[in-house]
């Protein structure tokens, strides 16, 4: 996924809590919890850059924790919370 | 907690167990249900809210909007709204409009009797709209028996009028009890029948429920059918993590666990808003001592949520009690509060249906049961006898 240009759907809400956020789509009603703060950055600053690893980096990722954001960002993007960038 | 999914793990550092989080509240609910009116043609022998009667002092379409604005702006992805049977409110439509062009999704329970076709075509036009027909049968039977005469007809009805105005994936919201456990597969067959997704809850004794909880209910060895059933069938069935006392029965694998948060989210990550806005920590426990305010209140709906006594000690850490040296306690968190409430259990007692048999042993000792704190039930009709003079 990181070199993948994504977005958050248009059809999703992400709402911040003190753990991370909830994520809700509305058209497929699934909710997701974000667990992490960092992981919240990441979902929103998806759309302002090119890639995920530009994501990643300009949010300060330590480069060790990229494969677990991989992760985090594929499951959302399996779930259709994200989806490609035209 | 209807459409809750299983909560996805995206964790890549952990902040510890979600659930322990969870535990201590959120900044709002989840979700939330809202039932809109005690008035009801129906009279159901197990209603969570002893409906009937519309209360003289139920919300205004007005005070209705002003709590949408608030959930609106607490983020609140979607409502449950039931009754009574909402639909008999004349704002009904006005109401359910108006949230969700405010980004609030709505799933709303309705025995199905004003879903007429024209009714049926408007509901369909509506994104973000979900629909619950209430069926405990599938025969008349069984249904009338628990939901009164001719209320399975109607239901029916209602289900073929949203299929043939094309509204896709309704649900059929079943509450199990012990006469139709029997009939799951069948439940399941009506609704790929409709193309609509079966939604099974667990009977809780609250409302009337505390009427009719002793002869309905499962026997301990339906529960164990109830939770196998879901384990090997309930992929697709919703359940409002309604069951999760029976994870008990589980071996404590993974695997053995009942799909949802496991959690009482009473007050934590739900509540209810009754038709007259007093605010209480879940849906089945409409009772002055679970009732937290009111959105009448200054503060509204927000203050209540945040700050009303009652919700704060619902998040603080519980005692497992009568339970802390059962091997199970992790795998059923002590069951259901509502459930021990209403039969008369404390609240760290076991729950009545415990799958070890614990419930119905300390339901021989149990206190008593707790009185309604409110009635709207219709008053029995007396039979009028016509005689000629």
């Amino acid at each position: 996924m990181l070199d993948a240009a994504l977005e958050l759907h248009p059809k999703v809400a992400v709402r911040p809590e003190p753990f991370g956020a909830l994520v809700y789509h509305y058209d497929t009603r699934r909710l997701v919890f974000l667990k992490h703060p960092d992981v919240v950055r990441v979902v929103e600053s998806l759309s302002d850059h090119d890639n995920l690893a530009d994501v990643l980096t300009a949010c300060e990722i330590d480069e060790r924790r990229w494969p677990a954001f991989d992760r985090a960002v594929t499951s959302l993007y399996e779930s259709e919370m994200i989806r490609d960038r035209d | 907690m209807t459409a809750t999914e299983p909560a996805t793990d995206v964790t890549p550092a952990s902040t510890g167990p979600l659930v322990s989080q969870l535990k201590h509240g959120l900044d709002a609910p989840i979700c939330l249900t809202w039932e809109l009116t005690y008035a009801c043609n129906l009279a159901c022998v197990h209603c969570l809210s002893s409906s009937g009667r519309r209360d003289p002092r139920e919300l205004t379409t007005a005070e209705a909007k002003a709590v949408l604005d608030e959930l609106r702006d607490l983020q609140v992805f979607y409502i449950n709204i039931g009754g009574g049977e909402p639909m008999i409110r004349r704002d009904f439509f006005e109401i359910v409009e108006y949230a969700i062009s405010n980004g609030i999704g709505v799933k709303f329970s309705t025995n199905g009797a004003f879903i007429d076709s024209k009714a049926a075509r408007r509901l369909a036009a509506m994104d973000y709209l979900d629909i619950q027909i209430s069926l405990d049968g599938t025969d008349a039977d069984t249904n009338d028996s628990v939901r009164g005469s001719g209320s399975y007809a109607t239901a029916v009805r209602a289900m073929e009028n949203l299929r043939d105005a094309g509204f896709e994936g309704f649900k059929i919201s079943v509450v199990v009890t012990r006469h139709n456990v029997d009939q799951l597969d069948e439940f399941q067959a009506l609704a790929d029948s409709f193309g609509a997704t079966l939604r099974i809850t667990r009977l809780r004794p609250s409302g009337r429920g505390a009427d009719s909880w002793h002869e309905l209910r499962p026997t301990l060895a339906q529960q164990r059918t109830i939770y196998e059933w879901l384990l090997e069938k309930g992929d697709n069935v919703l359940t409002g993590d309604s069951f999760f006392h029976l994870n008990a029965l589980g071996d404590g694998s993974p695997e053995s666990h009942l799909p949802g948060l496991n959690l009482c989210g009473a007050g934590r990550v739900v509540c209810l808003i009754d038709p007259i806005g007093e605010v209480y920590a879940c849906p089945f426990v409409m009772h002055d001592e679970f009732r937290a305010g009111s959105v009448r209140d200054p503060g509204g709906f927000t203050s209540v949520w945040r700050e009303s006594d009652l919700f704060l000690s619902l998040r603080e850490p519980e005692s497992a009690g009568a339970c802390a040296s059962c091997g199970s306690y992790d795998a059923c968190q002590g069951g259901c509060m509502a459930a021990k409430v209403f039969v008369g259990l404390p609240l760290d007692g076991p729950d009545p249906e415990c799958g070890g048999g614990e419930g119905e042993l300390a339901m021989a000792d149990a206190g008593p049961r707790p009185t309604a704190s409110a009635d709207h039930s219709k008053p029995a009709r007396v039979p009028v006898t016509l005689t000629r003079r």
